[in-house]
């Protein structure tokens, strides 16, 4: 069965038919091309399709697309401003959070959560935040220092 | 006026050039390749361990409805594999099944949902044969063959004596053994598995996306599988997603999509599953390893045998440089004479193993660090004394005639004691506490491919066009390692022009140079050399341009990069101007460079397979970890790193640290929490909640020192940095773990349960001991 979905993607209002049983990941990526936000597991074990869902990390994969009914829904796209790169992908990029870049959708969007919800996160919580995706490249070093440096850059007024 | 100077980015910390695409979603990885009609692809993987193929019965797939090719191993009977003398593998299997989740049969359907129902109807039936998953199990006398050619499943076996190990031994004053098991491990990289294919049926052309670090291997075995002209197949590389060396040969997946693609005369992707990635493996085989090293009073090693079992798997897959590289790699870190080395390469009912980051060192490098550092302690020296009695002095040649002509451990050893305070804290730690160190090592490129063809080790070209941007055009296989920031660093440098002014062109054989690939850490050896030869032959034809504009004589001409002149008084002429004046004569301008490794580093002949670790530089790495042990719980924290590697020159810090981090990184997930386990062949932990990856909460600082050898061969100096970083953690880690609780772990990895049954084993031998006393 397919049913309509009302929901507000990356700003924008929009309306799709949608199966009942699709994921919001495959929603996203297949249905309407979307591809930033990646699969990089068989069903929430890595984080990397994390997207919010009203300011909110959640796990693309393990959402039915149908539940977003009339929700907010931010992928990695939404981010940046004016051609310019958001705080978070700056940091990511600037700091090297980011190396084969899998992961880092994932990253990036639980990152503007915790900044969305918390500007000026310490270690621990910079930590817990993020304790669920996987990244295989980095060791987390410089994905801590790029998380840093985003909140530095969002007290400067760069949006999250 | 501002004087006109060439810009700089050597040794800065330069972030990738492809970062923006990464952080804002635009980079494109094979699996977010959406093409119109295009087949959703799905691989019916064997339920058996080993077994003779009675049937592959498709016909009721074939009548799904939506079901457009289905493909078999009757569909090709031609083997691939990486190494010319080991093609054994068939992208869907025939006659036989060797290993649980070995392809056996593919779908191609309209959609995902119909792919897995076709996958369903497929019937396989085989007769089961005993399956031997263990190395012990397939050496049993008794133990049938995997491979008819390969009689008692060694796949390869190797022996070399340099020196004389028995007049080693007794020249030293102590002599000690040690037996170490390192468990399977598999890279995990984040992006699974996947391929695009693209059959023409009008031109009879295929193009293949694939997650690939070895482009050009995969259209050589394109090729040779489809049996179709090389000039026919055309390769794509989009982003990869990581590969820590299980990318570094040619997988099933491409291969099967290319059949699958051309069976159904259309656009096939092929997407796998993590637990399909995780089977598919090629990571780190399990390893056991019997050591005996002879050492005299002060710390110098005397003699060293070593006799190494790697369990294969199925298939040779890099099988058997792997084994060879376990050998040869005890050299070229340490002044070594009398090394024996008995090498088994065995072949299992499990996954192939293949080329994981630190290809051949890893496990060896465990038990050798693990045992001198035991060793010391028992002489009464420290370890970094040990280290330092055997130092090699640059340039030189070990005994199995590797060249090393830069050497920067000893500054590596005294950057991490230095930095680690380790004269001043160890020994004063708090209890449960501990500090370990240890050295490591990796290749810079193999100096001899596994491909040979005659040609240069490394092509680039750089095309430079009326709009003066100067395009690096290059096969060098970015997978996140920053390689193609590497190319534009490289020839910006030597041009003396801002970074923006270049453009890098990879991943695609209609239009780049052919490389071999992204393995054995060869890229910004081989293709930066390669690089540097194209920018200079590029300013040669620039400087002569800009000699004839300005009237002058080429040597009399300056390059300062946005300008070009006639001497310090000369107002010169812009970049610009230079492009137009050189375009004059021919139009758009390309030019070649080349790298050829030099003939003395390609190893040597004393034993077969001596060519396995030939390489133009050597890096260096050591570390010191911090532990703390939890001895209620068995629970080991690693509370920091200190690591310095000689990369001989970082052409890029930032990249450089990334790198080293991530490396030691991985050695920790090995050393302490990864594993593949497996139950009569069937791996349990083909998901990443059991097997397990450390997570951001499980992970220390790492503080990275950047060592600077200069090696004299090496673009602008510079050597390896994303591999020879990774061995050192293990038994740094266990040496730690030993110094804080007093029990040295020699199987890894060291999981909690582990360490709380070794303090709780201690505990009942004391208390029995005290029993025992009060009887007396």
């Amino acid at each position: 069965m397919a049913q309509l979905l009302e929901f507000t993607l990356n700003g924008r209002d929009r309306a799709d038919a949608v199966a009942d049983n699709i994921l919001l990941l495959d929603f996203l990526r297949e249905q309407i091309g979307l591809t930033g936000t990646k699969t990089g597991c068989d069903g929430g074990e890595c984080g990397a399709c994390t997207v919010l869902i009203d300011d909110k990390p959640a796990l693309s994969c393990l959402t039915i697309a149908a539940t977003v009914q009339g929700k907010r829904v931010d992928t990695v796209e939404s981010l940046g401003h004016d051609g310019q790169l958001s705080a978070v992908q700056r940091g990511f990029h600037e700091k090297l959070g980011s190396q084969c870049g899998y992961c880092t959708p994932g990253f990036i969007m639980a990152s503007a959560g915790l900044l969305r919800k918390n500007p000026n996160p310490n270690d621990e919580e910079i930590l817990a935040a993020l304790g669920s995706n996987i990244c295989r490249c980095t060791g987390y070093v410089k994905i801590i220092e790029a998380v840093k440096y985003a909140a530095a850059l969002n007290a400067q007024g760069v949006s999250p | 006026m501002n004087k006109p100077v060439p810009v700089h980015n050597i040794g800065e910390y330069v972030p990738m050039i492809d970062g923006p695409e990464k952080v804002s979603g635009r980079a494109k990885y094979t699996a977010d390749i959406l093409k119109p009609g295009m087949l959703a692809g799905r691989i019916y993987r064997s339920p058996y361990s080993h077994g003779e193929i009675v049937a592959v019965d498709v016909s009721e797939a074939l009548k799904l409805p939506g079901v457009k090719a289905v493909v078999t191993g009757a569909d090709c009977d031609k083997g691939f594999g990486v190494l010319p003398i080991a093609r054994t593998e068939f992208p869907l299997a025939r006659d036989k099944v060797r290993y649980r989740g070995e392809p056996v049969a593919a779908v191609a359907a309209v959609d995902d949902a119909t792919a897995r129902e076709a996958l369903r109807r497929i019937k396989f039936t085989v007769r089961e044969l005993p399956s031997y998953c263990t190395t012990r199990a397939a050496l049993a006398p008794d133990a049938a063959p995997l491979h008819e050619d390969k009689p008692g499943n060694i796949e390869r076996d190797v022996l070399f004596e340099l020196g004389s190990t028995e007049q080693g031994f007794a020249e030293a004053d102590l002599v000690r053994e040690g037996s170490y098991n390192c468990a399977e491990v598999c890279q995990n990289q984040m992006e699974m598995h996947a391929a695009v294919a693209e059959y023409d049926a009008v031109r009879e052309r295929m193009t293949v996306h694939a997650s690939t670090q070895v482009p050009y291997y995969a259209h050589l075995m394109l090729s040779q599988i489809l049996n179709m002209e090389m000039s026919r197949i055309r390769v794509i590389k989009p982003h990869v997603g990581g590969g820590f060396g299980c990318r570094t040969e040619t997988l099933a997946i491409e291969l099967i999509a290319a059949l699958l693609a051309r069976k159904a005369q259309g656009t096939v992707r092929l997407v796998t599953t993590r637990e399909e990635t995780f089977i598919t493996h090629r990571g780190r085989p399990e390893t056991d390893i019997r050591l005996k090293i002879g050492m005299r009073k002060d710390g110098r090693i005397t003699a060293v045998e070593c006799d190494c079992d790697q369990r294969g798997g199925a298939h040779s897959g890099y099988g058997v440089v792997t084994i060879l590289y376990a050998g040869s790699m005890l050299y070229a870190i340490y002044d070594l004479h009398n090394v024996k080395y008995v090498g088994r390469r065995v072949l299992t009912n499990t996954p192939p193993c293949g080329a994981m980051r630190g290809h051949g060192t890893v496990d060896i490098r465990f038990a050798f660090e693990s045992l001198i550092d035991e060793m010391a302690a028992e002489l009464g020296l420290d370890p970094f004394a040990v280290r330092r009695a055997n130092f090699l002095t640059a340039p030189t040649f070990t005994d199995n005639d590797m060249m090393v002509n830069s050497y920067g451990l000893p500054e590596c050893l005294d950057w991490v004691e230095k930095q680690s305070g380790w004269r001043q804290r160890r020994g004063k730690l708090a209890k449960g506490k501990g500090l370990g160190m240890a050295c490591s090592h990796y290749i810079s490129g193999a100096s001899k491919p596994v491909n040979w063809t005659g040609e240069p080790h490394a092509t680039v070209k750089i095309k430079l066009d009326f709009d003066g941007s100067v395009v690096v055009l290059s096969g060098a296989a970015d997978i996140g390692q920053g390689s193609t920031t590497i190319l534009a660093q490289t020839v910006a440098e030597v041009l003396g022009l801002d970074l923006s002014r270049v453009r890098v062109v990879t991943g695609d054989s209609e239009v780049v140079p052919k490389d071999n690939g992204s393995y054995s850490s060869r890229v910004t050896f081989m293709v930066g050399n390669a690089a540097i030869d194209a920018a200079r032959n590029l300013k040669s034809l620039l400087i002569a341009a800009a000699a004839r504009k300005l009237e002058a004589k080429p040597e009399d001409i300056e390059c300062l990069g946005e300008v070009y002149r006639a001497g310090a008084q000369d107002k010169g002429a812009s970049f610009d101007e230079v492009v137009t004046e050189a375009l004059k004569n021919s139009g758009t301008i390309t030019v070649t460079g080349n790298y050829s490794t030099l003939p003395e580093s390609q190893g040597g002949k004393k034993y077969r397979g001596a060519a396995i670790g030939g390489s133009m530089g050597y890096s260096y790495s050591v570390q010191v970890v911090e532990v703390s042990v939890d001895e209620e719980t068995g629970v080991v924290s690693v509370d920091k790193v200190w690591v310095a590697h000689d990369c001989g020159k970082a052409l890029n810090r930032l990249t450089v640290e990334g790198q080293v981090q991530g490396s030691v990184w991985m050695g920790m997930g090995q050393a302490m929490s990864e594993e593949a386990a497996y139950h009569d062949g069937l791996m349990l932990t083909a998901n990443m909640l059991d097997y397990r990856v450390p997570t951001i909460q499980d992970s220390p600082p790492i503080e990275v020192g950047i060592v600077e050898s200069m090696d004299p061969h090496g673009p602008f100096g510079a050597k390896e940095a994303g591999e020879g970083s990774l061995a050192a953690f293990l038994p740094a880690l266990t040496a730690a773990i030993a110094d804080a609780i007093g029990i040295r772990f020699n199987d890894l990895p060291v999981t909690p349960d582990r360490v709380f049954e070794a303090i709780e084993k201690r505990k009942r031998a004391l208390e029995k001991r005290k029993g025992n006393g009060g009887a007396q």
